[in-house]
């Protein structure tokens, strides 16, 4: 008889949370940030509805300040997989030419992707947004349950959580309140890589090592991925060989020294590792309460 | 930090076999098992730390998140600028600022011989829902009992919750045995105590482990204080303990989620097979209608299946055409379940505002949301003293 291995259980359960938003929500969207844990999600919504398309669209949040070969990535992935997606970027924060070097991480991400999401999210009216969390990145991510409401101001209350038991979610909301839903909450770095290599699920090649500009800048290595990259004096961009553990907005995205060029490798390099996933974000470093800060604020 | 008391052997053999032989490691990890479980017991018990500990001494805590804790420790820790592992699961702003657990924080780690999720849950009893969330999920609870005060309230609180939710494993771990000098007798009243507590219970499984999680004794490593005890470490117990239900051996049954259309000529049925095993050619029946079919296919996005199983979420086509929409079960046409507009049940009340008779409430039933009413309620069960109040 067929034994479930761990991962066909991860499967398993994030297609019965998709297929669940799609029965019972109004509006769903799924948040795609063209990372490798939305590479996962993307493919396990893929095969929660198989033969039919998503029944709902995909939405990536653009702060304009991505890499290059993500948004390379996701015009040729959509294009090739037929799927309909939506970009919204804060014009309001275009206009005030909001961004990373002139205004800080704090700053930038707050308006471009936090304000971003909730004007999309406001404008399309959508009651339910996936979300590729999982709960062993960050702390505050451990605590969030996977049906997690949100109030009309987007805004999440950490000390007063729905009861979320079995796997019955209560998605009931009033008019104005969503949901944001995390189909991905119990796999972890590992299971997310596995996962990839088993099933071959095409991913930025900024995950494997290449030769590529960077320069050093408290302490983090930030790859120069076009010209609106200032340069202090002295700074010149090197040629080293790094890849990314995670993928964001270039400036604010640490690369890591590496020669894993294959996925074998990658996991690997990340098992033997001694530091964690999100040490290469200069969002998260702000305080130590920063991420629930953000989240309660609206960010994913 | 690199002390040999925490270099354990299979964490090298584990990177040795990383460094050198990494698609046979991921091979195994594919089939490695995995466990859910809960840590519970009354605030103070130890929770936290126990868990922090468990991180700590299987090398899962990364430099950067140590450097955190070293830094948290001394800022908010309770252990007097020493390490407060319990900083490592607290995640929540209130929490730290508190010192008490609110919520139920998942995490995970593995050793070579299975994968873990552990829930780590709150003691306070206003808190007691969240407890249930976390248990929800599990199958096994360890319930922490400290040594000096032996069971109190919530522990008992706690028993009756997670065994009414379906755990039917517990661990009774009797910690801090470092605060009654690791004295045997105080262990053994405190088993004498649980066991007969336990009497009006429904685990299959209750085993007892004296530990410390301050100071890692039978955590991990048995240590030296404790040579009285010859019973596994408390890893060694998560390790080896047995949860297999026989789900698959049930007689099979699916419960609709979604009718799957995408066009006029397909029409399938996607669900998550709740129990038993599934084969093109099987007789089914739909309830409530009571229909009749046989399966035409399985389908997947990996192409069709010979056989699914109990946990598998899968699509099914059917040689004819009934009417079956979410929330209809799928069963097998000789040993179907009964159904019915009336039945008894215990339940847990959470919210704030009490339950009443006859008043309409939604019920959710796995994928179904229907109106109903509780028509009597016969007795309340005292949590702390499990005795039968009247309704």
């Amino acid at each position: 008889m067929t034994k479930l291995t761990h991962l066909q259980r991860l499967e398993a359960e994030s297609i019965h949370i998709m297929r669940e938003v799609a029965a019972t929500c109004d509006n769903p969207v799924m948040l795609y940030s063209i990372g490798k844990d939305s590479s996962v999600m993307l493919h396990l919504a893929m095969k929660a509805f198989h033969p039919s398309k998503l029944p709902f669209p995909l939405m990536h949040v653009d702060t304009t300040w991505k890499f290059r070969e993500m948004i390379e990535f996701r015009e040729k992935f959509i294009a090739e997989n037929n799927l309909d997606l939506i970009v919204h970027i804060n014009q309001d924060g275009v206009d005030q030419g909001i961004g990373p070097f002139s205004h800080g991480s704090a700053t930038h991400t707050d308006v471009m992707k936090t304000q971003g999401l909730k004007q999309a999210l406001d404008k399309y009216g959508f009651d339910a947004a996936f979300g590729g969390a999982r709960r062993d990145e960050e702390k505050s991510r451990a605590k969030e349950r996977i049906f997690s409401f949100r109030s009309a101001q987007h805004r999440w209350d950490p000390k007063n959580q729905r009861p979320e038991l079995w796997n019955i979610y209560n998605n009931r909301i009033q008019k104005g309140e969503s949901m944001r839903v995390f189909p991905l909450s119990n796999w972890t770095e590992l299971d997310i890589w596995q996962y990839i290599h088993l099933e071959n699920i095409p991913i930025v090649p900024l995950y494997l090592a290449k030769k590529r500009p960077v320069v050093e800048r408290d302490g983090m290595l930030v790859m120069v991925d076009d010209d609106r990259m200032p340069l202090n004096p002295g700074e010149e961009p090197e040629m080293k060989m790094v890849r990314f553990r995670t993928l964001g907005c270039y400036p604010l995205t640490g690369a890591v020294e590496s020669t894993a060029t294959t996925l074998p490798e990658i996991i690997q390099e990340m098992l033997l590792t001694k530091t964690s996933e999100r040490q290469g974000r200069a969002i998260d470093k702000d305080s130590n309460a920063s991420m629930e800060q953000k989240k309660q604020e609206g960010y994913f | 930090m690199s002390d040999s008391k925490n270099d354990k052997s299979y964490e090298v053999a584990q990177s040795d076999q990383i460094a050198s032989d990494i698609e046979g490691y991921l091979k195994d990890q594919e089939h490695k098992s995995f466990l859910r479980f809960i840590t519970c017991g009354s605030v103070d018990d130890g929770k936290s730390t126990l868990i922090g500990r468990l991180l700590y001494d299987s090398k899962l805590i990364f430099e950067d998140q140590l450097a955190t804790l070293e830094n948290d420790s001394k800022k908010v820790g309770t252990q007097g600028g020493d390490m407060d592992f319990a900083l490592l699961v607290d995640g929540l702003a209130a929490e730290r600022e508190q010192g008490i657990t609110i919520d139920v924080a998942y995490r995970f780690f593995s050793t070579d011989k299975r994968k873990f999720i552990v829930a780590d849950t709150p003691g306070h009893e206003q808190y007691t829902r969240n407890m249930a969330t976390g248990a929800s999920s599990a199958d096994v609870a360890v319930l922490l009992i400290d040594a000096r005060k032996g069971i109190l309230t919530q522990t008992r609180r706690h028993s009756y919750i997670v065994n009414l939710l379906g755990i039917r494993h517990a661990v009774v771990a009797i910690n801090k045995m470092d605060l009654v000098d690791y004295a045997q007798d105080a262990y053994e009243t405190i088993e004498k105590d649980y066991r007969s507590f336990a009497e009006n219970l429904n685990f299959s499984s209750i085993t007892f482990v004296p530990l410390s999680a301050l100071k890692g004794d039978n955590i991990i490593d048995s240590g030296d204080n404790m040579d009285w005890y010859e019973g596994p470490t408390l890893m060694s117990l998560l390790e080896t303990i047995d949860v297999s239900n026989q789900k698959e051996e049930n007689p099979f049954s699916m419960l609709v989620q979604w009718v799957n259309r995408p066009d006029l000529d397909f029409r399938g049925f996607s669900g998550t097979i709740a129990s038993g095993t599934i084969k093109p050619g099987d007789k089914i029946i739909a309830l409530p209608s009571a229909k009749t079919s046989t399966v035409k296919s399985i389908v997947t996005y990996d192409g069709e299946l010979d056989e699914a199983v109990a946990d598998q979420a899968v699509t099914i086509t059917l040689e004819d055409e009934i009417d079956i929409s979410r929330g209809d079960v799928i069963s097998e046409i000789n040993r179907r379940p009964e159904t019915t507009d009336q039945f008894q049940a215990q339940i847990i009340w959470m919210h704030d505002q009490p339950m009443l008779p006859g008043r309409p409430y939604l019920i959710k039933t796995t994928n179904k949301t229907v109106t109903g009413k509780v028509t009597s309620l016969k007795y309340k069960v005292n949590v702390n003293s499990l005795e039968h109040e009247a309704g």
